[in-house]
């Protein structure tokens, strides 16, 4: 029956990586579109986020009838464990997602700043880029790159903080760019967040290697930096 | 011990044109004289499907097992039907050595015949009336790699049954039965004397098995049952309480019944 089981697993990995692809689409689309001020390919992201919602109920079921019927132990129970988990990390960076594309929307031709925008793009380039090491590190069951890419999110908290001090002060200089600038920290803060669920991943697949639970950015404190 | 309405049930049941069935039974009792052993039989048994039976020991599976192939006309009455390709096998014209044919059996403990490997295939053949040798080799090879244990044998098929170990000689059973080419096979408890590895290897043989057969088996692991089938049938004293498929029965039993057996609350 091993080989059923194995089976079984490869298969959800499989699903799993797919729909880290679809988030990782969903942020870039995301933000593009809420730099080119795209509201069409805004509510793309909102409705097809509805797809990533079902996939994560999709691999939680499977993973769930894994255990119910193949009661799996050991490194077998972990593996089931992190698509559980990290599944549901996923579905957060989604709806984060969604949460950039709405601010997309609500924009109605505030003063724009390129150099925050700059900013953004650059935060969502890495934020996708974590995004994509952590499925690899996943798939290949890397404890060490997993690692690498918690320390990596500490660049993302210091440039939401940098984002975050940059508006404000700009804000404090010029009340009319106020409303615009709420857009840049809510979406800065978004991509903030995106780092801490692929942080969260990275802790999986940790757990999936080595058995322990560990918080690999303890002193995690963004709005401090 | 807890009690239970015996009269509150959830049997599944198949339109057999979407579902077709290898095997069905119609109210089937049975009685070891005043005894009424087993009540309300009423199964369908999806064609080329494994089906587990479960239950406390007592419960009446065994007992419904093998009145399935008539091994209980000696010791039991049993009554109602089996249907198996629309005849009542159950019937007292039947022919009880063909039906076997079609309806085979491995028992709870290997009981191997005390001769070769190849003899113990070979041999209830050559009774069946088949008397070609190549005949007789293509048959046993088949039947072995079907029981996934001719890679393990096939270097000296000349060897003692009774030499090979436990799961290999439960194995060496199976591959007598499908010799015999039967349709539906029924089994009793087929992995209890076997060590983790041999069940493993017995698990997988009939998992590959039920693409081509119709597979009843009563078991008490639990375990079991949740990993290799796909219908999983409920026994208490001598009612059978619920019948659904597998991942519904290990995930969400109707019957409370059902339920504590499963997760060990019960009793």
């Amino acid at each position: 029956m091993r080989g059923i089981f194995e089976d079984e697993l490869k298969r959800l990995h499989g699903k799993f990586t797919e729909m880290g692809i679809n988030v990782s689409e969903a942020i870039y689309r995301a933000s593009k579109s809420f730099i080119d001020h795209d509201k069409a390919l805004a509510q793309q992201v909102i409705e097809h986020d509805e797809e990533i919602n079902e996939e994560e109920i999709k691999l939680e079921d499977e993973a769930l009838m894994l255990i119910a019927l193949q009661q799996p132990v050991a490194a077998d129970f972990r593996q089931i464990i992190i698509v559980l988990k990290a599944s549901s990390d996923l579905e957060r960076i989604g709806d984060h997602a969604v949460g950039i594309a709405r601010e997309s929307i609500e924009l109605k031709g505030e003063q724009r700043v390129p150099e925050i925008e700059d900013d953004i793009g650059e935060m969502t380039n890495n934020v996708r880029s974590m995004l994509e090491e952590v499925l690899d590190a996943y798939v290949k069951e890397d404890e060490v790159g997993a690692k690498q890419i918690a320390i990596a999110n500490q660049q993302i908290d210091k440039a939401y903080a940098n984002v975050r001090e940059k508006t404000i002060e700009m804000m404090k200089q010029d009340s009319k760019v106020i409303t615009g600038s709420a857009s840049y920290l809510m979406v800065a803060s978004y991509l903030e967040r995106i780092g801490d669920h692929i942080s969260n991943i990275a802790e999986w697949v940790v757990y999936n290697k080595t058995g322990h639970l560990a918080e690999l950015t303890p002193d995690h404190h963004p709005e401090e930096n | 011990m807890k009690t239970y309405n015996l009269e509150e049930t959830y049997i599944h049941k198949f339109d057999p044109i979407e579902t077709p069935l290898g095997l069905e039974t119609k109210d089937l009792q049975v009685f070891y004289g005043d005894n009424h052993a087993m009540y309300n039989g009423s199964l369908q048994f999806p064609k080329n499907a494994i089906t587990a039976l479960i239950g406390a020991s007592g419960s009446g599976k065994s007992t419904f097992l093998r009145s399935l192939n008539r091994m209980n006309d000696d010791i039991a009455t049993v009554k109602g039907k089996i249907l198996y390709q629309d005849v009542d096998i159950n019937a007292s014209e039947i022919n009880v050595y063909e039906m076997r044919k079609h309806v085979g059996m491995v028992f709870q403990r290997p009981n191997p015949f005390a001769k070769s490997i190849f003899n113990n295939i070979a041999y209830p053949l050559r009774k069946a009336g088949m008397k070609s040798k190549s005949q007789l080799a293509e048959r046993v090879e088949k039947s072995l790699v079907q029981a996934a244990l001719w890679d393990e044998v096939k270097d000296d098929l000349n060897r003692s049954a009774l030499a090979l170990s436990g799961g290999q000689q439960q194995r060496l059973c199976i591959a007598r039965a499908l010799a015999m080419n039967p349709d539906v096979l029924l089994l009793d408890e087929p992995a209890s004397a076997l060590d983790p590895i041999s069940t493993g290897k017995l698990e997988q043989a009939l998992y590959d098995l039920q693409k081509h057969y119709t597979i009843i088996m009563v078991t008490h692991s639990m375990q079991q049952a949740s990993r290799v089938s796909d219908y999983t049938a409920f026994f208490h004293m001598g009612h059978i309480l619920e019948f659904d498929r597998t991942q519904r029965i290990f995930t969400r039993p109707h019957i409370q019944a059902t339920e504590d057996y499963i997760s060990g609350n019960f009793g």
